[in-house]
């Protein structure tokens, strides 16, 4: 799957970083915990929060997440845009609540990775 | 040693919105040294969250990293409180952290635990009312 169609399966739209819609994004997380988004290393994820500060971008950048999704019509603001674009994240805003954003995705295929069955 | 490179940043707890510019940099030179990815994410997450815990459990400190060719080693060290009990501190989901502190998204007790996932070895020196040094390695 890629950006874009993570975007479109959302009806969402970018906030910033269209240029890089067409990566590929591999399994998703979502958490407005950042310290339990970055128990797990994913591979290629696109992270789903609910939580709008620029430390979200900063745990995105640690991780190497590939875009973020800001569920509830959250709206970053112009140092998180200025954040993501340095790093070319793109951020990308839907009205869907966490739980429904989450939905959609897995839906279309996207997982949460092994974390599961290293949990338990 | 000739190809060892340091560098010192301080961490502010004054602004929030900074926290992690110190993580971000060193991520960013590992990155043009051309480390191998697996070991630039294990440190910029170990980093990252000993530096946040600075600035939000310890009014923030020093932050000291060494790179060499066969490791890198961070040292975080702040005059905040101190950890009472780290073996408690340590568990997964344990965190005093205040309310104000989990809106902003921290607070999960998960950050200790990441730091010893990711790092290859983790040492805490803690005092009561005098401070904390964590010091990580991450092998190359
Ligand atoms: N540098 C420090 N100085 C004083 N206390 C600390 C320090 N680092 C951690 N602690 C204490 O240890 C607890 C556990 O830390 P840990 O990083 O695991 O969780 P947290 O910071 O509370 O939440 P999270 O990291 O998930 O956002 C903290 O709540 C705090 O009480
Ligand atoms: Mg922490």
């Amino acid at each position: 799957m890629t950006i874009k169609e993570v975007q479109e399966a959302l009806g969402a739209r970018f906030v910033s970083g269209e240029q890089w819609a067409d990566r590929e994004v591999h399994m998703a997380c979502g958490s407005d915990m950042m310290s339990d988004v970055l128990a797990f290393v994913k591979d290629r994820a696109v992270l789903l929060t609910g939580l709008c500060n620029p430390q979200v971008i900063r745990t995105a950048e640690m991780m190497d997440v590939v875009a973020i999704v800001f569920v509830r019509s959250k709206k970053p603001d112009e140092q998180m845009i200025e954040l993501a674009e340095e790093r070319e994240i793109p951020l990308i805003c839907t009205g869907h609540r966490m739980f429904s954003a989450c939905g959609i995705l897995y839906e279309k295929g996207l997982r949460g990775g092994a974390d599961y069955e290293r949990l338990h | 040693m000739s190809d060892s490179i340091k560098m010192t940043y301080t961490v502010s707890d004054t602004d929030f919105t900074r926290a992690g510019e110190a993580s971000s940099d060193v991520k960013k030179r590992l990155r043009q040294m051309g480390c191998d990815p697996e070991v630039i994410r294990k440190v910029a997450i170990a980093m990252y969250e000993g530096e946040i815990n600075m600035v939000i459990h310890a009014n923030g400190g020093e932050i000291e990293v060494e790179i060499t060719p066969e490791d890198i080693t961070m040292v975080l060290k702040d005059k905040g409180p101190g950890i009472p009990d780290i073996e408690k501190a340590m568990q997964a989901g344990y965190s005093t952290a205040p309310e104000n502190v989990r809106a902003l998204g921290f607070g999960a007790g998960m950050g200790l635990p990441n730091m010893k996932k990711y790092s290859d070895e983790m040492n805490i020196e803690t005092t009561v009312g005098v401070g904390t040094t964590v010091t990580m390695k991450v092998h190359q």
